[in-house]
């Protein structure tokens, strides 16, 4: 407590991208690399506005393309650099032979990502294809549902990332637009020397040194590759306790911590509804007349998607009747298509416990979701929930046939 | 009775204006050149693909009425270059800004050149990245700004006809949208050339380029893009400049003959074949 007093915050009227620009001003980092992509450019617009007016001693690298962005990133971080990137959609795909080169090569890079649908046909619009297309590239994957839990989670990313029991690169994603593009009033600290009293610069990675010549990412033979790629296995299963430890730790010096799942309303609740990002805030915003329709509904909204946060779901779904799993993403040729209901699938099944599932598509492409929709959406569910009925396909929320 | 717009309507989607383009900029200027140059060389509209990546002028296969694909950023040579290997009859037209070509597709701009792959290669040079909303491209020049480069740009500015010729493109021109009348007359040799040519346009982007560098009005950037493109006859490729306090040189500075990719490709299928034989 005594801590917390000495922080001062200033209240910024901020996009999402202009928090996450701060984040990483406040991070202290050296070295930002990217190449411009809709709805990401903003971040780092903002970050050479920082460097170029003093506020922020880095090097920006204004690459050719997002493979280099990231390619730089590991260059500088493999050297011990605190670096940073951002990107979408076409861009976070173009990196994907990359994504496992710095999680491999087990370097603390943290990236943003403004979630972003992915082409043909092209669509600058928002939803959440091209982060779930990360999902075994051995990333920590946090989702913020505002522009105050992406400034806070971009620094949680680099105390997570640089655990020397992690040791593995950190994406923070959010919407693109609804949350990239819009204003909240976010809490900044005023002197961004305070966020390295929660993240002191050290270097606890292995990093190359001309003094001491080795080689990172060497040709390993069959004797031993499994059991480095294991070591990925073991560094998630840490990153799932230091999500949690980095989270708390930031709710004791600055007074904000968000758990691994956020919920509302979710005990004693007919059902509960699942999800990620900001889509939250519209279902919170259904509350009310969900509650007028006759309806008991929890919210939860899922802060972590890699390590997947199998403990919390288990608990959520302990004291759900039914989960209403919404997402913004399709697993194409699977019946239930959602990335997020599959995983909670596979942990229900695996945990014996038999509660219907319902997965909605919504959302994609920035097709509208209205608190109309997540009315229907619910009652929907809840109408199966009383006839005993499952689903073993997903329900692909307004598309025309 | 049917009302005809204009006598080139029938290459333009009309369906589709208007176009996203912002008023002043220059890519309509070069659409017209080239919809006058396919016009008057008389070729069959159905002959021709155009191809392009991500940008604003990567919209032009949206709003011409050929066939056409837009895919990836930067992608768009190594898509053309399958077209033609495919359907060798085919005109291959790629359209991109000089993010598009020089930065993320640089490298497919060389690899083509230097194969003297059979398609026309145009590239809008705007001096930055007009779709993602101004930031510092491979070709912005010195002293001048973009909102990634609030200090001018840190690195020197690529020349694409260096670059080009360097590479092996048998025909290579630059001019720009002060001269619409020279870069049609240009869109037709590259038409009609075999192998690899690669056109550039220096060309206006009031909206963004322009008002960051202080051009009140479209017409302010247009008269600084007129006056420092010089025309040049009779120089090579490296002889020319790519400055923005004196001169963008304009013209054509290579055209030659040379065996195209799919003709030295066929050469060599056909030699193997033969001295395979020859064993048998
Ligand atoms: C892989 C990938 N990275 C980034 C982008 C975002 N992007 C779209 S267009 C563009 C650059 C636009 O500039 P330019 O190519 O010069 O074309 P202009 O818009 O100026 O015509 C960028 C960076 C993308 N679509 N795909």
């Amino acid at each position: 407590m005594e801590e917390l007093t000495k922080v001062e915050w200033v209240r910024l009227p901020l996009s999402t991208n202009y928090a996450v620009a701060y984040a990483a001003k406040d991070a202290d980092i050296d070295i930002v690399s990217a190449y411009p992509i809709t709805p990401q450019t903003t971040v780092v617009e903002k970050l050479s506005e920082f460097i170029a007016n003093g506020e922020l001693k880095a090097q920006m690298i204004h690459v050719e393309s997002e493979h280099s962005a990231l390619s730089a990133a590991i260059g500088a971080s493999a050297m011990g650099a605190r670096a940073f990137t951002a990107t979408a959609s076409q861009g976070l795909e173009l990196m994907h032979e990359v994504l496992h080169i710095a999680s491999g090569l087990r370097l603390p890079i943290v990236m943003s990502v403004a979630a972003r649908a992915l082409s043909a046909p092209i669509s600058i619009w928002g939803d959440y294809t091209d982060l779930m297309n990360t999902r075994d590239t051995s990333w920590v994957v946090l989702i913020a549902g505002s522009a105050q839990e992406a400034y806070d989670s971009v620094l949680q990313a680099y105390k997570i990332a640089e655990d020397s029991r992690v040791l593995l690169p950190v994406m923070v994603g959010y919407d693109g637009f609804l949350m990239s593009h819009t204003y909240e009033p976010v809490s900044v600290l005023a002197n961004s020397g305070a966020a390295l009293r929660y993240i002191p610069k050290k270097v606890t990675w292995a990093t190359l040194n001309p003094e001491r010549p080795i080689t990172v990412g060497a040709m390993a033979n069959p004797d031993w590759y499994y059991e480095i790629k294991y070591q990925q296995v073991e560094a998630m299963k840490a990153a799932y306790e230091v999500v949690k430890e980095a989270d708390a730790e930031y709710g004791r010096t600055f007074g904000r911590s968000y758990g691994i799942i956020e919920e509302t309303d979710t005990d004693g609740s007919d059902l509960n509804v699942l999800t990620y990002g900001g889509i939250y805030g519209t279902l919170l915003e259904s509350s009310e007349i969900i509650r007028k329709n006759g309806i008991k509904a929890g919210f939860a909204r899922l802060r972590l998607f890699r390590p997947f946060p199998y403990e919390e779901v288990l608990k959520l779904a302990e004291k759900s009747s039914a989960l209403v799993v919404l997402d913004r993403a399709i697993t194409y040729g699977m019946p239930i298509a959602g990335p997020l209901a599959r995983e909670v699938i596979s942990v229900l099944y695996s945990h014996g416990i038999n509660i219907p599932v319902y997965n909605f598509i919504v959302g994609i492409g920035q097709r509208s979701f209205t608190e109309n929709d997540a009315l229907k959406v619910v009652s929907a569910s809840f109408e199966m929930l009383k006839r005993g009925q499952k689903i073993d396909e997903s329900i692909y929320w307004g598309v025309r046939e | 009775m049917e009302l005809e717009l204009h006598p080139l309507e029938k290459y333009i989607r009309t369906e589709k204006m208007p176009t996203t383009w912002c008023p002043g900029c220059g890519i309509g200027t070069e659409a017209q050149a080239f919809i006058r140059a396919v016009d008057e060389l008389k070729i069959d509209p159905k002959k021709i693909v155009i191809v392009s990546g991500i940008g604003c002028t990567g919209r032009m296969p949206h709003y011409l009425r050929f066939d056409g694909a837009h895919v990836l950023h930067g992608r768009a040579i190594p898509v053309a270059i399958g077209i033609k290997l495919a359907r060798p009859d085919l005109k291959v037209v790629v359209w991109g800004g000089d993010g598009d070509i020089l930065s993320i597709g640089g490298n497919h701009l060389i690899h083509a050149a230097r194969r003297n792959a059979d398609i026309t290669v145009i590239m809008n040079n705007n001096f930055i990245y007009g779709l993602t909303g101004g930031q510092v491209a491979p070709t912005t020049p010195k002293d001048t700004l973009t909102y990634t480069s609030p200090y001018g740009p840190d690195s020197k500015p690529f020349d694409a006809v260096k670059i080009a010729a360097a590479a092996g493109a048998t025909y290579v021109a630059r001019w720009s949208t002060a001269y619409p009348v020279l870069l049609k007359e240009s869109f037709k040799k590259a038409l009609q050339h075999r192998g690899f040519s690669f056109i550039e346009i220096i060309s206006q982007c009031p909206e963004i380029f322009g008002r960051i560098n202080g051009f009140k009005d479209p017409y302010g950037l247009y008269q600084k893009i007129r006056k420092i493109g010089q025309i040049r006859r009779g120089i090579g490729p490296f002889e020319t400049k790519y400055d923005w306090n004196e001169e963008i040189t304009l013209g054509e500075f290579v055209n030659k003959d040379e065996p195209t990719y799919l003709e030295q490709l066929s050469q060599i299928i056909k030699e193997a074949q033969e001295s395979g034989q020859d064993e048998a």
